[in-house]
This record gives structure tokens, C-alpha cells and sequence, in this order.
């Protein structure tokens, strides 16, 4: 239990803004993480002879990339100036990394998934060279996007840390791993749903050790930070992260248990992107309830100074 | 240009950010033991730099129906009204529970009497302003390059630049910056930019007429603030502090600082901000170690089982 925080504050307004990002940015951490863990996905799928896995990994990849643009897109104050993100590059804004590394898994994933349509195309003429192109750029993007998946999935949580959001900024040790997590359970959990159960089995494995680091992760998000753990247990981020942890868990031992079944395995899979989605939503809301009330930032920093010696705290000047 | 303190520590931020023969550093020392709360410096503020009205709303926070620093806002004069701190002399005068006397209107200027009584209350006022930060996160998170930093080393938003992302709102530590609602920008005060290069001082320290709010070259702000400092301390205020004048704290000293008579937090300030940057170079590693771990992962997931 943490202790009843005392503290003073200006009429019990906030300090720092919350960030003015609406549930885009949140449903994008999602699509974001489930683009990644797709391309991984299809990339393990066509290395070990699963065209199932493939074949829904990299249609999911590129529905998600496109899903995950409109949303950031869309939550721009500015949209119609979407294109200065690409002014500058630049190592200190994990936005500005994040726009450069979307953009180029963008490209490749879409190349992944338009590739799939090579069996369309007829044998010969102008398009039967297409579809004998195809092949050799659909395996350089599944293999491009392959590569820029884990960052793409981790650097969302960098992201949400360097900022002076109490509960985000805190959890920045763990953030990326929960958010590794969660990007390989929905990824899995593409697997389960598209896969016929001869081909699922990397889909479980998967699963389950997405799941696993999400939960523990999670776990030590929710209740390893003391005081700025509070606001990821209680309301709506509480609520939301309780659902996420129950439907990972439930998903990840419906695809271990459920292997004889394609049913018990499709709805593992839903399971899966469902905890994947309220993980990112309670991530989300528990930052914002945290920059929200001024305790979350008055109390940490006063116990710092309180720890830290007089000469070095901006009350120094108080005992000359 | 990416120095050993370039993300935290002591540092002259113009130099940093590349300009070459930088002019001086320029900012704000506002003294909030002279602050009337006239509120004039946020008038002239929104007259030079044309803000436009941020609601009228009656807070019911003392005077203060500004209520913060937003897009709209770019100086807020904040009210506290609180019992005095001088426990002993408190006690002294005080009444029965359930009832607090705020002081008669008297017909005498308050302090002409020499030792009148004085109540157990005090008004603390205080300009607040955007800090100017040595190391700006504002600036630091900008994906588009909008924010930039002067070559007076203050942070200035360019609004032809900015796509209204919203990463410098929640990144700053003192919640300054804001967006502005129906533009979709991130506005805030931009210390004058335009009258500053002119040579003229910034609309808010022109207008202030008390000289709680001072403008000048940082470094003899400073010694301005520490001279004043001491002279309050001489005549018993012994709360009285310096906020944001030290290099050494967690945004590496603000290029706005104050003298302040309570706590930073009565006022709405952080005690102790750390630029959030600081830790960046670890949040990348411990990314980097996610990224890995989850390639890891897809590997042991599709090489175990079945050979």
C-alpha cells in the first residue's frame, strides 16, 4: 500500500499539460505493435515453409501500416502538414525516429503484401513479367519489414517516456518490453486466426512468450513504481489493464491448450489482439491520468529533492 | 555540435545549438515580492503578440481567472491567499476555530503606521512565464523542426513550421507549451523574438510597472536576483527563494527564473523539473534490448517444435 500522499499545490490544478492526443495515438500503439509482430511473423512463416503464416502476415503488416498512418495522420492539429515530420531527422524527437522507421517499414511491408497478388496474374505478356518481379520484391520487403519490426514495435514506449508525464516518463526500464509484448502476442494472434493447425505451431510458441513478457513486464509496470504505479490500478486504466491481462492470459492458454481446434484457436487469437489493445488503451490512459493530478508530480520530485543533498536542490539558495 | 552536456548539465545553449559569436543570453528575472497582480504584463502580451481571448471564466481562485499558462495565455498572474507563515505571530492573533479574519479595510495605507497590528494572512502574486529552458524537452521532441532555439538561446515556436503533433505539450516539464484549440498549433511565449532583436525589451517587462519582471543578459539577471535575495533574507524573509537561477538543476537553470516566497508548488511549479531528454540515451538502450529480446523470441518460436 502507498501511504496517503501529502502535498501542496496551486488550487489542486495540474502542472504538467497532459498530452492533447486523442485515442488515435493509443489505437496506433496497438496497429503499430500488431504491423510489427505480423511482418515477424510472415518473415518466420516464409523461412520455414508456412505460406499460411506468410500469406496473413504480410496482408495484416500492410493493413496495420496503413491503419497506423491514418491515425497519426488524423491526430494532427495540422494534418494537411503531415509531410515537415519528414523536414528533419532527429535523434533527441523518438517521433521524428519513429516517422522515419514507419515510413521505410511502410514501404517494404507494402511491397510484402502486394507481392501476394503475383498468383493472380497471368503466366505471360507484360504481366506475366509482373507477376515473375513480384517474387524477388515481395521477399525484400517481408524481409525489410522483418528487420525494422522490433523497432518499430519498441520505439512507440520511448515515445510515451521522454516525456514529463509522470507514469510514462517512470516506466521507461519496462515500457519497450511490455510493448514487445504486446506486439508478439498480436502478431500470434494473426497467426492463430489465419493459420490451419498444421502450420500454427510457431503461432503458439509465439503466443506464448508474447503473452509472458507483456504480463510480467506489465506486471512490474503496474505495481513496481510505487506511487506512479497508482494510476495504471485505479478507474479506467485500471479496468482496461485487468481485461488486458485476463484476455492475454486466456488467449495465450486457449493457443496451447486449444491446438486440436481451429475454433478455441481463431478465438485465442482474438483474445490476443483484444489484451494487446486494452494494454496499449490502459498504458495510455494510466499516463494521462498521471499528468492529470498534480500529486504525481509534486510528491516524486519532493521525495528526490528529499533524498538528494541540500547543495544540489534549487533550494539551495534558501540556506545561503 | 552534440556536446558532453548537449542533453543535460551546465551549458550556454546558443553556442550549443551551432550559432558562432552568439550575443549575450538573454531572459526574465521576475520577482514576485514586488508583484502587485495588476496582470498588465499579460495584457501587453496579448496586445504585442496578438493572442487571441482564452475564454471569461470566473475560476473562483482569487483573482486569478487566467487560471494557467496556455496557447492563450502567455504570461498568467497566479493569487494565493494563505495564512501567514509565521507560525508564533499566528497564533498570536488567532480566532476561534470555524472562522478566519482576512483583515479589515482600514482607512491608512497598510505599513504607515509603524508597528500596527498586521493580520495573520498573506497575498502571494507571481507572473509565471514560459522558463526558456538551458535544455528545452519542448525543443528536443520536436519531430519538425517548428521549435527552434534563438541565438538569444530562448525557444521559439515557428508557426509556418509546426503540424501541430503535440509532443512538446506533455513533454514539458513545467506544462507550459500548449495547442490551441481550432488552430491545432503548439503556441507559446516566444520572449519577444520580434522586439528582442530590435533591441527593445519584451511587451510584458516594458509594461510591468513595479519591475517584478525584469529583462535583461541572464548573467547579470542573476546577480540581480542573488543581491535581492540576500536583502530580503537581511529584512526576515526568510522563505524567500530563487527558482530556476541554477545552472546545476534538472533543465540545466532557466533562461526565466524567479524569486518566490513559498514553495514552488503553491505556485503551480514543478520542485524539482528534469528534462525528461535526460534519460533518452537509456530509454533507446532499453528499447534496443526490447528489440532484440523480441527477435530472439521470433526466432525460438519458429526454430523449436516441429524440425
Amino acid at each position: 500500500m502507498v501511504p496517503p500522499a501529502r502535498f501542496r499545490s496551486y488550487y489542486g490544478r495540474p502542472i504538467v499539460k497532459a498530452a492533447v492526443w486523442r485515442h488515435d495515438i493509443a489505437a496506433y500503439l496497438f496497429t503499430g505493435g500488431l504491423a510489427a509482430g505480423s511482418a515477424l511473423l510472415a518473415a518466420g512463416g516464409d523461412a520455414t515453409g508456412r505460406p499460411a503464416l506468410r500469406r496473413a502476415g504480410r496482408l495484416t503488416a500492410l493493413g496495420a501500416v496503413v491503419a497506423s498512418t491514418y491515425f497519426l495522420v488524423n491526430d494532427l492539429g495540422r494534418p494537411e502538414r503531415l509531410l515537415n515530420m519528414l523536414r528533419v531527422a532527429k535523434p533527441t524527437s523518438p517521433m521524428s525516429m519513429g516517422t522515419w522507421i514507419l515510413s521505410g517499414f511502410g514501404v517494404a511491408a507494402g511491397a510484402g503484401a502486394v507481392a501476394e497478388a503475383a498468383p493472380l496474374l497471368p503466366d505471360s505478356g507484360v504481366l506475366g513479367l509482373a507477376r515473375r518481379a513480384l517474387g524477388p520484391v515481395g521477399a525484400a520487403g517481408q524481409w525489410g519489414a522483418a528487420a525494422a519490426a522490433p523497432a518499430l514495435a519498441t520505439y512507440t514506449a520511448v515515445l510515451l517516456s521522454d516525456t514529463a508525464t509522470p507514469s510514462w516518463h517512470a516506466a521507461y526500464p519496462e515500457l519497450p518490453f511490455v510493448f514487445a509484448g504486446s506486439a508478439l502476442a498480436s502478431g500470434a494472434g494473426v497467426g492463430l486466426i489465419a493459420a490451419p493447425a498444421g502450420q500454427a505451431g510457431p503461432a503458439r510458441r509465439l503466443a506464448a512468450i508474447g503473452a509472458t513478457l507483456e504480463l510480467y513486464s506489465g506486471h512490474r509496470v503496474e505495481s513496481g513504481m510505487g506511487l506512479l504505479s497508482e494510476p495504471y490500478r485505479e478507474g479506467r486504466p485500471g479496468r482496461l489493464l485487468r481485461a488486458a491481462r485476463l484476455l492475454t492470459a486466456a488467449g495465450a492458454a486457449g493457443a496451447l491448450l486449444g491446438r486440436r481446434s481451429r475454433t478455441v484457436s481463431a478465438l485465442s487469437g482474438l483474445s490476443l489482439l483484444a489484451g494487446s489493445l486494452a494494454t496499449r488503451l490502459g498504458i495510455f490512459d494510466g499516463g494521462i491520468a498521471s499528468a492529470r493530478d498534480p500529486k504525481y508530480t509534486v510528491v516524486p520530485q519532493r521525495e528526490r529533492l528529499a533524498r538528494t543533498p541540500p547543495a544540489d536542490g534549487p533550494g539551495a539558495s534558501v540556506a545561503e | 555540435m552534440a556536446g558532453k552536456n548537449s542533453l543535460y548539465g551546465p551549458l550556454d545553449p546558443a553556442p550549443d545549438a551551432g550559432y558562432v559569436d552568439a550575443p549575450p543570453r538573454m531572459g526574465f528575472f521576475t520577482d514576485t515580492s514586488v508583484c502587485i497582480g495588476c496582470k498588465a504584463c499579460e495584457v501587453a502580451c496579448k496586445e504585442w503578440n496578438l493572442v487571441p481571448d482564452d475564454g471569461f471564466d470566473l475560476l473562483g481562485t482569487s483573482y486569478d481567472n487566467t487560471g494557467g499558462l496556455t496557447a492563450d495565455s502567455w504570461r498568467h498572474v497566479a493569487f494565493i491567499e494563505q495564512p501567514a507563515v509565521d507560525a508564533p505571530a499566528a497564533a498570536a492573533t488567532a480566532t476561534p476555530a470555524g472562522t478566519q479574519f482576512l483583515g479589515m479595510p482600514m482607512s491608512d495605507l497598510p505599513g504607515r503606521t509603524v508597528d500596527a497590528p498586521r493580520t495573520d494572512f498573506r497575498w502571494l502574486m507571481m507572473s509565471d512565464v514560459c522558463k526558456h529552458c538551458t535544455h528545452a524537452a519542448c525543443l528536443d521532441v520536436c519531430p519538425t523542426g517548428s521549435l527552434f532555439r534563438t541565438e538569444f538561446g530562448t525557444v521559439v515556436v515557428q508557426e509556418d513550421i509546426c503540424n501541430g503533433c503535440g509532443y512538446c505539450i506533455p513533454a514539458c516539464p513545467y506544462g507550459v507549451i500548449d495547442q490551441r484549440k481550432h488552430d491545432g498549433r503548439a503556441w507559446k511565449c516566444t520572449l519577444c523574438y520580434d522586439r528582442i532583436g530590435g533591441g527593445m525589451t519584451p511587451a510584458c517587462a516594458k509594461a510591468c510597472p513595479t519591475e517584478s519582471i525584469q529583462y535583461g543578459e541572464l548573467d547579470e539577471l542573476r546577480g540581480r536576483a542573488e543581491h535581492r535575495l540576500e536583502k530580503l533574507h537581511e529584512q526576515g524573509e526568510t522563505a524567500a527563494r530563487l527558482y530556476g537561477n541554477d545552472p546545476g538543476d534538472g533543465v540545466g537553470g532557466d533562461g526565466a527564473f524567479f524569486l518566490l516566497l513559498d514553495e514552488p508548488e503553491v505556485y503551480g511549479l514543478p520542485p524539482d523539473p528534469v528534462v525528461t531528454t535526460r534519460d533518452l540515451p537509456a530509454m533507446y538502450r532499453r528499447a534496443g534490448l526490447a528489440a532484440l529480446a523480441m527477435a530472439a523470441a521470433v526466432v525460438a518460436a519458429f526454430a523449436g517444435g516441429r524440425p
